[in-house]
């Protein structure tokens, strides 16, 4: 929380929400608190309940218990067209026989203003968009990046409290996408509403939000900044979601310490050693350090190269330790490898530092 | 915007029930009867527009179909019933009526100057006659030769086998004229040779009809060689060119008559009465001798053109009461013998 | 909604959410459709049902109808007849309509536009008109009775033969639909494997349209067993299940054995649309989102062969057609051919003459306007009614259950139910809105289908964008669903117009003497022997539908052409 969010009551509280479609429990015990004007990602793989929530929250598929509160206003029951939301959907939702400027302006006509006030602020809308030209268009006749900003426009039209935008890019293509992203960004930084996204791609988690919320199989695992989510995932699961890591299964020697394959690796561990202590340790394949390693380093590693993939800035390296017994993925810019002439089948020494190893418990294993 | 769809909706729905009132026709002017009828469907104009014209208060709601239909239409709503007068049915059937107190007797205004065989015995009168058919034979005389068909003089000529397959006659259930054949036959040659007779017959027949006047209509066509039908219907193709001989069989022709009368229990008795006046008016009979060669006014003999002569003659010896009275039993045994071959309906 | 939920340690009371107008006004419309489905359909059945357990005065006596129904040596061999005379239409229809459905769809063959047409004309026309051309083609004065060698069309041939002309349309559309269904990946990969045609034509091409088959001879099989004018035209000594329920009814006005009967045709037509049901289940998991539209490669032969096929096929459909036609202008026939206008002057052949054409024009037109709104509107609040999902199941149940009624069926529980005393809804009877009631019931659901297939076109979420918006749904319907969806409603409406105009079965028994129709005048007139006059108002009718028709293909290019700027590209 930044110490602007601490200053101000939260906009959006939700409290225990579940939702059950017969057996099968979609959310299980959801509590979460969004504050004005934030940019909140809902992240998580197919099926772990983000969308639901994210419905739940808008009114269209009420949660079975729980409640909701928005600005102070309970609207746990309320049906979605009494709640107060923008929404933006997957497939833009256009209508098809209305040209863009009756698709933005939608909202306004039944809200019973003179003409040429809903033709001016439509204006304003698809200039904010980007797409001042293009009122007489007709959805068919625009590209996908752009009917999804004509669709952002028309859900911003009554100047909700909330938009809710349901996996808007992924529909889209790679440059359209990184297009989108930062339009989106932008026409948040300058309006200021609360928006939550959906979205099942990290890297668009990580870009845009202010706090991503990381859920799994109906329940919510983390709530962060990209950076917090990244850099101290709480789970073994958010580690393996939001980028990569490496997991190594290893025993508690000591408080401090312990056993990875034929390694003491110095790490932040307080639990004593015994059985059912069994850990599993987290290192992000960036982190490994292969410069400089002295022989008998602090948690240095003795492995043979085993794979090199070239990724265009950089390489994964697949590291064999202990007689191929586990493999550590690292990452090596490809400065690193031209300089140290990284090949397959070489001996390398590289090092864990222990401030970049996250442990966890070994029940978690390799999600 | 909402509003104004619910208002259209009411609206349509408004418009709907209001054209639908109008479907059925205003009480406010005119006396409207349900007349059951099994006159020919080109009788049916002509005969409404004559008795609306004088008694424009009152309208006529035909309910048409075959003398059997409307027969057992009767029978069924007898203990509601439906019609208020029965205007052109087989007067042995109404006979059968009377008998089962489903009239409402009533002698009409000038009803005492129509021929005695053409009016209830009763006083006051449960019926009054209009006109008499018969059913005669009409032979293709192209058809005929071309199959070396001889033509027939009698009806016990047409239980020849070479006749196979080439006679058409109507389904006694539901024509009258069928029925009339049926019971003429019975009393001509007795109960047990009538039924030899007919198990005979029915090897030659094609295919019994609903209603009386197709047999002629299909003779006359080609279709079939024979028909066994309604005498005006065979006259009128003949005239209208069609290569048909119509013959009167030796042994007499079966006929019937078309009779008026009030059903009981109708709810607009005077209009009712009004009509059974008008169809004993002279302007009636001559509008029934249009169609029939005999008519129950006495001195009227409207001779149709191709009218085979001396029908009145060839008319066999029958109580009209009887054969209405023996139709259940005797249709009950027909049906049983011969029903197989009916034409639907 | 609201659900029983796994218990935790302290529980939230559950949510019921509230409802708003939209929600309110949207349940209320699915109750009204469930009481109007009760009244025009569920009731009368029932009705039906309880008369045949009834004797003569009203009394229940249980199955005795329809024991008497089974030991009637006359009664069951209709229903041998009826079901021979249906098995081997389907027999004869759905080798020919394969592959002339094949043709049109696999073949690079010329001319499909045409044959398509062709193909199609039998809709157009009532069911009797077959009937009363090959009367005129094999009658005993037929123009080509010497190919007939002494079998009589009357009877099972000619039953048989119409229906043939009859069904075919029916079935077409069934196959071209299930054939369009094509991967070309799937047959690439037989060529590639180095199949033979005939082989790929067996395990690829026929399997895959199996659906379609089945389908297919399901509906010709219900269409056969249930109608009832090519029977009375053309069935000579024949007796079937149609025609026995009128020989009950109105014939000997025996209402419970005519409800017995009635309920024995039921029974196949039933199972025909259960199994049908089943079928199509399985139906939908055969095309993959991924498959690649097939396109047929020319092969001269093949296409040539096939073109030959078309041709006769659709020569003869043709041919029965032009037959009736020439039939209605000829003055007496077979003795005098010269072409006259006489046979157009209905009044003289039938007491409401032209009227009886001006009554099905009305009953058509009424049956589009009113049918196309009801039918429209329930899908939209069947497909868009959030929860209420008892109601909106109930409310499906009933829209798919007139497929499986025939239309004899239904008029006769009609005439059951609303002759009833004390029926508040009894003053519709002998008028022209039981007539309109009734044809909407009857052809109920395929409207339906059409409907729910373009609504489901569209995208889910409009109704969700609208609630946002805080625009009515109504409203949105309005300015969106049914505008994009004008093309099927325009199909809705032709397909109830047709129908409508062509339909005999149902009106049979629920026409009065102010609103007969023309199918029935051309029963009455072919009864009396008038043929050439029964000939000439099928014509009439046949010339109104296609009328119709033209105008609905024209209307709809334009309409595809203003619209062009936002339908799909």
């Amino acid at each position: 929380m930044t110490a602007r969010e601490a200053a101000q009551p939260p906009y959006l509280r939700i409290e225990r929400l579940k939702k059950q479609f017969g057996a099968f429990s979609a959310l299980k015990d959801i509590s979460l608190e969004i504050f004005p004007g934030e940019f909140v990602c809902f992240l998580g793989p197919s099926g772990c309940g983000k969308t639901t929530l994210l419905r739940a929250i808008a009114g269209l598929d009420i949660q079975t218990s729980g409640r909701i509160f928005q600005a102070d206003r309970e609207i746990s029951d309320l049906p979605a067209s009494q709640r107060d939301f923008g929404i933006v959907f997957q497939s833009y939702a256009l209508f098809p026989n209305l040209n863009v400027a009756a698709n933005v302006g939608y909202g306004l006509v039944s809200r019973g203003l003179p003409r040429r006030e809903i033709a001016t602020r439509v204006d304003d809308l698809l200039k904010l968009v980007g797409l001042p030209d293009s009122g007489l268009k007709y959805p068919a006749q625009l590209s996908g990046g752009m009917q999804q900003r004509v669709a952002l426009a028309r859900a911003l039209a009554l100047s909700p409290g909330l938009l809710l935008l349901d996996e808007p890019l992924s529909a889209l293509d790679a440059r359209v996408r990184a297009y989108l992203r930062i339009e989106i960004r932008r026409l948040h930084e300058r309006l200021g509403v609360t928006t939550i996204m959906v979205t099942h791609d990290q890297e668009e988690a990580l870009t845009m939000a202010d706090r991503i919320v990381v859920m799994n199989e109906g329940v919510i695992e983390q709530v962060g900044t990209p950076l917090e989510v990244y850099r101290k995932p709480a789970s073994a699961f958010v580690a393996d979601f939001v980028g990569t890591t490496n997991f190594l299964p290893a025993v508690v020697l000591r408080p401090g310490v312990a056993r990875f394959g034929s390694v003491d690796l110095a790490c932040d561990i307080d639990i004593q050693p015994g059985p059912g202590n069994d850990v599993t340790l987290a290192i992000r394949p960036e982190d490994v350090v292969v410069r400089n390693v002295a022989a008998g380093a602090a948690n240095s590693l003795a492995v043979r190269v085993a794979d090199v993939e070239f990724l265009g800035s950089f390489c994964r390296v697949q590291l064999a330790h202990d007689g191929d017994k586990t493999m550590v993925l690292a990452d090596f810019s490809i400065n690193v490898v031209r300089d140290l002439g990284v090949v397959e089948g070489m001996e390398l020494l590289v090092s864990l530092p222990p401030d970049r190893i996250r442990v966890f418990p070994a029940a978690a294993g390799q999600p | 915007m909402f509003k104004f769809k619910v208002r259209g909706l009411l609206l349509g729905a408004a418009v709907l029930a209001v054209s639908a009132l109008m479907a059925v026709p205003a009480f406010a002017q005119k006396t409207k009867i349900t007349v059951y009828s099994a006159l020919e469907s080109d009788q049916i104009g002509p005969y409404k527009a004559a008795f609306e014209a004088a008694n424009p208060d009152v309208e006529i709601a035909w309910v048409r179909d075959s003398t059997g239909i409307i027969t057992a239409r009767l029978l069924a709503e007898k203990d509601n019933p439906r019609a208020d007068v029965i205007w052109g049915l087989g007067a042995s059937n109404v006979s059968l009526f009377d008998s089962m107190d489903m009239l409402q007797p009533y002698t009409p205004k000038g009803a005492d100057q129509i021929k005695p065989n053409f009016r209830s015995s009763k006083n006051p009168m449960a019926w009054t006659g209009m006109d008499a058919w018969l059913a005669v034979m009409c032979y293709n005389t192209v058809e005929g030769p071309k199959k070396n068909m001889p033509k027939p003089t009698s009806w016990a000529d047409l239980a020849n086998p070479v006749y196979k397959d080439s006679i058409v006659m109507p389904n006694p259930a539901s024509s009258g004229t069928g029925y009339q054949a049926v019971y003429a036959w019975l009393q001509i040659m007795g109960e047990k040779a009538g039924w030899e007779f007919m198990d005979k017959l029915h090897n030659n027949i094609a295919v019994y009809t609903h209603s009386g006047s197709a047999p002629c209509v299909q003779a006359a066509r080609g279709e079939r060689v024979i028909g066994i039908g309604f005498d005006m219907r065979g006259a009128r193709e003949k005239t209208a060119g069609a290569p048909i001989d119509l013959i009167l069989a030796k042994e007499g022709s079966p006929w019937d008559m078309e009779a008026t009368a009030i059903v009981k229990g109708t709810k607009n008795l005077a209009a009712a009465q009004k009509l059974a006046d008008f169809a004993v008016s002279k302007a009636a009979y001559e509008l029934y001798g249009k169609s029939y060669a005999i008519v129950g006014f006495p001195g009227m003999n409207p001779a149709p053109p191709n009218y085979p002569p001396s029908a009145d003659a060839a008319m066999v010896n029958i109580d009209l009461a009887k054969m209405g009275a023996d139709r259940a039993r005797i249709l009950a045994e027909w049906t049983r013998r011969y029903d197989g071959k009916s034409a639907p309906k | 909604m609201t659900q029983a939920g796994a218990s935790t340690a302290t529980e939230l009371p559950l949510t019921r959410r509230r409802l708003d107008r939209d929600d309110i006004l949207m349940r209320v419309g699915i109750c009204v459709f469930i009481v109007w489905m009760l009244v025009t359909l569920i009731l009368p059945l029932w009705w039906l049902l309880s008369k045949s357990f009834e004797g003569q005065k009203g009394e229940f006596v249980g199955l005795a109808n329809y024991v008497q129904y089974f030991s009637t040596p006359s009664l069951l061999a209709s229903l041998w007849n009826s079901l021979f005379v249906a098995l081997l239409t389907t027999a004869i229809v759905l080798p020919l309509a394969f592959v002339y459905a094949y043709a049109l769809q696999r073949s690079c063959m010329r001319w499909k536009g045409l044959f398509q047409a062709l193909a199609l004309i039998p809709i157009l026309a009532p069911s009797l008109l077959p009937a009363i051309s090959l009367i005129y083609l094999f009658g005993n004065q037929g123009l080509l009775k010497e190919w007939m060698f002494g079998v009589s069309v009357y009877g099972p041939f000619g039953i048989v033969v119409s229906q043939v002309f009859y069904c075919f349309p029916h079935a077409l559309m069934i196959l071209l639909a299930a054939l369009s269904l094509a991967d070309s990946r799937l047959y690439e990969a037989a060529d590639a494997l180095g199949a033979s045609k005939t082989r790929v034509f067996f395990t690829v091409t026929l399997p895959g349209a199996k659906y379609g088959i089945i389908s297919a001879g399901f509906v010709i099989f219900t269409l056969v067993i249930t109608d009832f004018g090519i029977a009375k035209v053309i069935g000579g000594r024949f007796n079937v299940l149609a025609t026995d329920i009128f020989k009950q009814v109105i014939g000997q006005q025996n209402f419970q054995m005519g409800a017995v009967v009635g309920f024995v045709l039921l029974i196949p037509a039933v199972v025909a649309f259960m199994a049908d049901r089943i079928i199509q289940r399985r139906q939908v998991a055969l095309l993959s989102a991924r498959a690649v539209p097939l396109v047929p490669k020319p092969v001269a032969r093949r296409d040539w062969t096939l073109f030959a096929f078309c041709a006769v096929v659709g020569g003869l459909i043709f041919g029965i057609l032009a037959m009736a036609v020439w039939a209605s202008f000829v003055t007496r026939w077979p003795y005098n051919l010269a072409l006259t206008l006489n046979n157009y002057k209905f009044g003289e052949f039938d007491s409401d003459g032209w009227a009886a054409y001006g009554n099905s024009l009305e009953l058509a037109v009424w049956t589009a306007l009113i049918g196309t709104v009801v039918v429209f509107l329930g899908a939209y609040l069947l497909e868009k009614t959030r929860a209420f999902a008892a109601g909106r199941l109930l409310a499906q149940f009933m829209a798919m259950l007139p497929m499986a009624v025939p239309g004899l069926v239904l008029g006769l529980a009609y005439i059951f139910f609303f002759n009833e005393k004390g029926n508040p809804f009894g003053f519709i009877y002998a008028t022209m809105i039981i007539l309109v009631v009734n044809s909407i019931t009857h052809f109920y659901t395929v409207s339906h289908l059409t409907a729910v297939t373009a609504l489901k076109q569209l995208d889910a979420e409009f109704e969700a964008v609208s609630a946002s918006l805080k625009v009515s749904l109504f409203r949105t319907m309005g300015r969106v669903s049914v505008p994009v969806c004008l093309p099927a409603v325009l199909d809705i409406s032709i397909y109830l117009f047709v129908n409508a105009m062509t339909t005999v079965s149902a009106v049979i028994f629920l026409y009065s003497t102010d609103t007969k129709l023309a199918a029935v005048s051309i029963i009455n007139m072919d009864e009396s022997g008038f043929t050439a006059a029964a000939a000439a108002m099928a014509v009439a009718i046949v010339a109104t539908s296609a009328s119709v028709k033209i105008a609905h293909v024209l209307l709809t290019r334009r309409l595809e052409r203003t619209t062009q700027a936002w339908r799909r590209r």
